[in-house]
């Protein structure tokens, strides 16, 4: 009997190596372990044994028992490892194949700048004010110190609606809104569209957006304005970037300023990008006129402030290297797909 | 304003290279755009003697001629007939250039060599006003004190520099070269050389030729009168010329180059009239009556109105005041006497006028920022001496002015302290002194008085601008705010970028269109005839009629924006844009600006559930969880639904509101635009939703128990919507329902005509506990109860 049992084992183990699949592997338990297996079937007959043999023998059937599942375990796992190396070998990709498309939109340019000077102003406490694009002449012009008849007004050519009722050529128009409904401190922002009759070119279109920015409190000074300016400009562009103000004159700001930035394409070297300057107008700015502030019941004895405009535009243009202003309004897929 | 160096070395001695000289003026406040180098054009072009003129031996038309250059003879052949021996021209010699970029070489003209070119006028960049005694069509035969070889530029004068000026509107007094020499003075710390203007002048009492009165003193401040007599018409001499060529002003006789001259030197316009045409004697300033009307030196007849002031004679008006003078009682070439005027008006009133008449000059456009008064006897003196200078006529020593303007000077309080405390800097009061002291402000006893010619000065933050442009902007060192900054958007601006994220989320893409649209654009989306969206704010003065009328509906703007991608061969688009429209009110009174979201799409497989789709999610994203999807027609949504394919439209309603539109584009909306393929539009009304509580998002616990799903399907009529099934649906199950979710709608083989077989998906769930089958069930039988009820049929 004993060496019945050692001729299953060897039997078990040879037929073993020659197992290739699951299912073949199965069958060989159930030949061998099984209910009606081979190796139950010599146990059947330990009955006939002596006492004295009987555990030895019991012994040793448990022993080839755990063999014999021993050695099916190891080749379950063998044949299983070689198994999952071929298919992953079968399932290789090619993976410089395209992706498969899965589109996102994107914010349009103007838009996706706009957001990002937006936060830079939030971050440095600024709230966002908004103002009507059709406007009464008061706030657009008269508020600003830009009476009837004033020569100021040729700079801006003017969409009439009525005598008194205009498209905004300006931002500034917000400035008197909020402070006719806030009392200082203020400190805000006010994007928007505005309007301008030039005739479409490729750098002037009937329609486009600034930025305004009021800040009004006691003590506020020009070198705050310096101030704000650079860390506008630095958050916009990076550390390096550089401003230099200029003299100039609107009608609502005194002292004013126009404010060029050092050209990012020649550092400052003078190219085709800055007319060969080294700098590019990017806004314009000043102290807010004391009549202004006048006119919106604000004294400008005990308050000062500054205020400055800048175009979105053409910061958008100079971000991305655009040449044609006409692109940001054709809305070509093929333009928009690429921010 | 261009300014000739050559002209400003008369009050400033300047020496810096040019572009510093540009760099720093334009950094104390007076921007130079840019600067021209007269002639630079033109290289290796000197001077030559004709020595010889020959015939041509191989053809009718050409000479030969023998030219000295200076240090050597050359040969020239040329076509030109007006050259004759021992004149003196412009020779181009070989590899020189001309204006345009023309290269001359040396070459052979039919078998003759010709070591250069003679010039014309054109040819050297320059006019026969410039050299009244040359011809159009021939070779420029110089005139000048010059000798062979003598370099061109030289010879002719065109070595001036321009300078050109961006002066702006509050600095009229800079718009002249004393102006500007004051400036570049002060910039470079230099004296400023002003003479008071020398003639001898006749004594004659003016009176008796002529009388000055202005009849409206508020529009006319003064009115200088001075009176010239015997002149000589004829050219300026050249270096007036050249003057005012680099001045960009073109010469034309000598007195009318006077006042040219004198304006551009001192910035009053002056105006010249012929006595002879001067009726009575008399010179009225007034306004011009109802009727009037004036032919005016560019030849054209103007008609007057009453608000508009004229120069006139005893009975008709002979110049618009500050504007144009009449075409009559100009200079002519056999003028004897001259009456000069040198007058103030006010600037207002010229600006309406020039404006009405649709004529800007030179003149107006400087008087209408405003002129000082006190200027106008120097500019007038000036006039006389350049007169006896130029030896045109004899001035009249008697002056006749009519002098009503304001001398007092505006003074403003010398306050250092506060102007650093404003600007932010430490600059010392003896600095601010010198700065202000340089360009004409007096002090005295801690006030400022302003110079007459700073018409822009008013207040304290003038003087600090005055300070700050010569301390230099750039020496001002930033600081930061300082106080509490408490920033955050408002509701509206959040919304707007929730709905940008859930959009680019989507794979939408923004665009940005234009506020103003067509008038045609509503007939375009088939808007009804009667449609309120068809009464907006129009522009009175739009670039074209196609940007002039205010947009009352976004769902043009998308149409356009949709048709140019498809024309441009784009295959598939999905496009988005918060977009405002303006809502008229009432008359006289601003627009309402509400922003819609805009949405648009074609191609790429997508249909009305693409943009059904799309909205569901926008929806979801703001958390709107609660609205009812409908049918859109005439009643229940907006005007615009006449632009939508009248099967394929949706309205959807927030309780009884409705807030969006969308649908398939009507086909004869598609074919207005062009638009070759079906396209979808949605529009919601953004600010609206500002008006609707949303309620807060909520965690809702996890399920802890399975859920039991449940398939029913059934026959019912084709005109039931499925909304009106699933709302049934959910009645019945009750509270246990999680989602009702249909899954197939048939019609066809099978179905009756008129029925459809619809397929719904139902999954219920208690939270207390796992349903049982019986629950289940008793649920599904109540859901086919409702639906027999209906007259549906479950299969």
């Amino acid at each position: 009997m004993k060496e019945q049992l050692e001729k299953i084992e060897l039997a078990a183990k040879a037929e073993l190596e020659k197992i290739s699949d699951a299912k073949e592997l199965d069958d060989l338990r159930i030949k061998y372990l099984g209910k009606k297996g081979e190796l139950t079937a010599i146990l059947k007959q330990m009955a006939s044994l002596s006492a004295e043999e009987r555990p030895v023998i019991g012994q040793l059937a448990n022993k080839i028992r755990a063999d014999i599942e021993e050695a099916i375990s190891a080749r379950g796992s063998e044949l299983k490892a070689a198994l999952a190396e071929k298919k992953l070998k079968e399932e290789r990709l090619d993976v410089t194949l395209p992706g498969k498309l899965q589109t996102i939109g994107k914010l349009h340019p103007l838009n996706a700048v706009m957001n990002e000077i937006e936060e830079i102003f939030l971050g440095m406490g600024f709230d966002i004010a908004e103002g009507p694009e059709v406007e009464y002449d008061y706030y657009n012009f008269e508020a600003l110190n830009i009476p009837a008849d004033h020569p100021a007004r040729d700079t801006q050519d003017t969409f009439y609606i009525t005598d008194n009722i205009l498209l905004r050529t300006q931002t500034s128009s917000v400035q008197i809104h909020v402070m006719e409904n806030k009392k200082p401190p203020i400190r805000v922002i006010s994007p928007g569209r505005v309007f301008r009759s030039d005739a479409v070119d490729a750098t002037h279109l009937p329609l486009f957006h600034q930025i305004e920015g009021l800040v009004v409190d006691k003590g506020i000074t020009m070198a705050n304005l310096v101030g704000t300016l650079d860390m506008l400009m630095k958050r916009l562009y990076g550390e390096d970037c550089k401003i230099r103000l200029r003299p100039h004159h609107f009608p609502f700001t005194e002292p004013s300023a126009e404010v060029d930035v050092l050209c990012f394409n020649c550092g400052g070297k003078g190219c085709s990008m800055c007319k060969n300057e080294g700098y590019v107008e990017l806004l314009g700015a000043g102290m807010v006129h004391p009549k202004v502030l006048a006119n919106c019941g604000i004294d400008p004895n005990e308050y000062s402030g500054f205020a400055f405009g800048l175009g979105l535009e053409r910061v958008v243009m100079r971000k991305y290297g655009i040449n044609d202003l006409r692109l940001l309004y054709e809305n070509d897929l093929r333009f928009l797909d690429q921010f | 304003m261009n300014l000739s160096m050559k002209w400003l070395s008369d009050y400033v001695t300047i020496d810096e290279p040019i572009k510093k000289f540009c760099y720093d003026m334009t950094m104390t406040g007076s921007k130079v755009e840019g600067y021209e180098v007269e002639g630079d054009y033109i290289t290796n072009t000197v001077v030559g003697k004709i020595l010889k003129i020959e015939k041509h031996p191989d053809a009718d038309k050409l000479v030969v001629c023998q030219v000295n250059v200076g240090d050597k003879d050359i040969q020239i052949v040329t076509a030109a007939t007006n050259v004759f021996e021992g004149a003196l021209v412009p020779v181009a010699l070989d590899g020189s250039t001309l204006a345009g970029g023309i290269k001359i070489k040396k070459g052979k003209l039919r078998g003759v060599v010709s070591e250069g070119m003679f010039c014309s006028v054109a040819e050297l960049g320059v006019t026969t006003h410039d050299f009244p005694y040359a011809i159009e069509d021939g070779i420029l035969i110089i005139e000048e004190d010059c000798k062979p070889g003598d370099d061109i530029h030289d010879a002719l004068g065109l070595n001036d520099t321009s300078v050109e000026f961006e002066i702006t509107s509050n600095r009229a007094d800079c718009l002249s070269v004393i102006g500007l020499a004051r400036e570049v003075a002060a910039t470079f710390n230099l004296p400023l050389n002003v003479k008071e203007p020398e003639y001898k002048g006749i004594d004659e009492d003016i009176t008796k030729t002529l009388n000055v009165t202005i009849e409206n003193t508020d529009l006319c401040h003064r009115y200088i009168g001075g009176l010239v007599k015997n002149v000589k018409i004829g050219p300026s001499p050249r270096w007036l010329r050249e003057r005012l060529r680099a001045s960009g002003v073109r010469p034309i006789n000598n007195l009318v180059d006077i006042t040219n001259y004198v304006m551009l030197e001192y910035g009053q316009p002056m105006h010249a009239f012929d006595v002879r045409y001067i009726e009575g004697g008399k010179i009225v300033v007034r306004n011009a009556k109802a009727g009037e009307t004036i032919t005016t030196l560019d030849g054209s007849e103007r008609e007057l109105s009453e608000e508009m002031l004229v120069i006139a004679d005893a009975k008709k008006p002979v110049a618009v005041a500050g504007v144009m003078g009449g075409e009559y009682s100009g200079i002519m070439d056999d003028t004897v006497d001259v009456i000069f005027e040198s007058a103030c008006f006010d600037g207002a009133s010229v600006r309406r006028t020039a404006k009405k008449l649709g004529m800007r000059t030179d003149a107006s456009s400087r008087f209408e920022k405003g002129l000082d008064a006190s200027g106008c006897m120097p500019a007038l003196l000036r006039a006389f001496e350049l007169c006896e200078i130029l030896g045109c006529g004899e001035p009249v020593n008697t002056i006749i002015d009519c002098d009503y303007s304001d001398k007092t000077p505006v003074t403003v309080d010398f306050d250092p302290d506060w102007i650093n405390s404003f600007l932010g800097t430490d600059i010392s009061t003896s600095d601010m002194v010198a700065y202000l002291e340089k360009v004409g402000f007096e002090i005295k006893d801690n006030v400022i008085y302003s110079p007459s010619f700073r018409i822009d000065i008013e207040s304290k933050a003038d003087i600090a601008e005055e300070v700050a442009r010569f301390y230099g902007y750039n020496n001002i060192v930033g600081t930061n705010l300082t106080g509490v900054a408490n920033a955050k958007r408002t509701p509206a601006q959040k919304l707007n970028h929730t709905l940008e994220n859930a959009c680019v989320a989507l794979g939408l893409n923004q665009i940005a269109t234009f506020s103003f649209v067509s008038p045609k654009c509503y007939d375009k989306i088939c808007l009804p005839v009667n449609s309120a969206l068809r009464n907006y704010v129009t522009i009175t003065n739009p670039l074209g009629e196609d940007t002039s009328s205010m947009r009352t509906t976004v769902i043009p703007s998308m149409c356009e924006v949709l048709a140019r991608n498809y024309n441009l061969r784009n295959p598939a688009c999905g496009l988005f844009e918060l977009a405002t429209e303006y809502i008229p009110t009432e008359e006289g009174k601003l627009p309402l600006e509400p922003i819609r979201l805009v949405l648009g799409m074609y191609g790429n497989g997508c249909d009305f559930f693409s943009i059904k789709g799309a909205m569901e999610e926008i929806f979801k994203a703001l958390g709107i969880n609660e609205y009812d999807v409908e049918a859109a027609n005439n009643d229940n949504s907006f005007d615009e639904v006449s632009a939508f394919h009248p099967g394929r439209v949706a309205v959807a309603k927030i309780g009884d509101k409705p807030i969006a539109i969308f649908g398939e584009l009507h086909p004869d909306v598609l074919e207005n635009y062009d638009i070759g393929t079906r396209a979808y539009v949605a529009k919601l009304l953004v600010t609206d939703l500002l008006n609707i509580e949303i309620p807060e998002k909520l965690y809702k616990p996890l399920p802890k128990y399975p859920a039991s799903t449940r398939d029913i399907s059934f026959i019912c009529d084709d005109e039931i919507p499925v909304a009106s099934l699933e709302k049934v649906i959910k009645k019945a199950v009750g509270a246990t329902l999680e989602n009702v979710k249909l899954f197939d709608v048939y019609k066809g083989s099978q179905i009756e005509t008129g029925k459809k077989s619809v397929s719904f998906s139902i999954v219920m769930r208690s939270h207390d506990g796992t349903l049982t089958d019986e629950q289940a069930d008793g649920a599904i039988k109540r859901v086919t109860k409702a639906l027999v009820a209906m007259g549906a049929e479950v299969r």
